[in-house]
């Protein structure tokens, strides 16, 4: 296939979660660690999508709500934290996203996005007879009134 | 899958914290930020009602020295359940008098992280940075992050207003 095809494919580590009924993808170069979940602790903010805290390894990782944007619904369950990176203009930090299932870690080719594609999707792969969504940490995460401006900044 | 180790952080002083309630929520504030902590009880006459401040946060006004200092409410600012207020802090430094719902214990930290990134609104300017403490976080707050410039333009204003119809009743009053 030519490297100027729009649907170029590559074959990259993606780990694959579930969040209610369904199956999603991260590239896995985007994910640090599948943790247990913990004690998340809440205080005042006005930041849609943030939850809270959780500390993990010292560390404090604010926990994004991503099942709302993806499902259109919130999800109660949930087994465990991945916690992702997240690009900023000049670094990176954690996020942690609560899964409602285990996570696999599979090799895959992903088809980039098409214009059409939400902006948290990075691109699709099919696997056990499923086409999935491949995620994007990023877009994923940023609060969509800020979306314009950061994700397109924080793109390489 | 692993966390690469923490890069060390820089090495803190351990810096005295005054833990304390706001609506409920435990929050910190650094000993140094605060003047004087007052009862309520010891305000009462010392404090001028404004209703009409122009912010909601502020309905009361404490005249120390020549200055005058806003009385934010705590529950109102962060938005949190409102909880009857007993206790005053007088932020160094700034205009603001805060009331909160009382003191939980005065510590150290050694550590101030600052806020993730994924907190992109006012609580950036609430806050100082999280810290951990007995496996718990809390945000320690920033004394300058209670009233913003505009804020203060319009309690500023307020207050002028009011001296303005203060000093047109005394006029009055004397030409009866």
């Amino acid at each position: 296939m030519s490297a100027a095809t729009a649907t170029e494919l590559e074959v990259q580590s993606v780990v694959l979660l579930r969040l209610g009924d369904r199956r999603f993808g991260i590239s896995a170069n985007q994910i640090a660690e599948l943790a247990a979940p913990s004690r998340i602790f809440k205080f005042p903010h006005r930041s849609p999508g943030v939850e809270g805290v959780i500390l993990r390894r010292g560390r404090i990782v604010p926990v994004c709500e991503v099942a709302e944007r993806l499902l259109g619904k919130k999800i109660s369950a949930r087994r465990f934290y991945l916690i992702a990176r997240r690009r900023y203009n000049t670094h990176t930090e954690w996020v942690a996203l609560p899964v409602t299932g285990e996570c696999e870690l599979i090799n895959a080719e992903i088809t980039s996005a098409g214009e059409h594609d939400a902006a948290h999707v990075a691109g699709w792969i099919s696997h056990d007879g499923d086409v999935i969504e491949v995620l994007d940490v990023t877009a994923l995460t940023t609060p969509l009134e800020a979306r314009t401006d950061s994700v397109a900044e924080a793109r390489p | 899958m692993r966390l690469v180790p923490r890069p060390k952080s820089p090495v803190l002083q351990a810096e005295q914290i005054i833990l304390f309630r706001v609506g409920g929520q435990l929050l910190a504030i650094s000993s140094a930020s605060v003047q004087e902590v007052r009862s309520v009880d010891s305000l009462a006459g010392a404090a001028a009602e404004i209703k009409d401040s122009g912010v909601k946060k502020v309905r009361h006004l404490l005249q120390r020295e020549e200055q005058t200092l806003f009385v934010v409410n705590g529950t109102v600012h962060f938005g949190l359940p409102l909880v009857p207020g007993t206790l005053v802090f007088i932020l160094r430094q700034t205009r603001t008098a805060l009331l909160v719902d009382g003191i939980e214990k005065m510590t150290s930290m050694t550590q101030l992280q600052a806020l993730p990134l994924a907190f992109c609104h006012e609580e950036r300017l609430w806050y100082r940075g999280l810290t951990s403490l007995d496996q718990t976080v809390v945000p320690v707050v920033s004394p300058e992050g209670f009233l913003t410039a505009e804020e203060l333009q319009v309690l500023e204003g307020t207050l002028a207003q009011r001296a303005t119809a203060g000093a047109e009743l005394a006029e009055g009053g004397l030409q009866a």
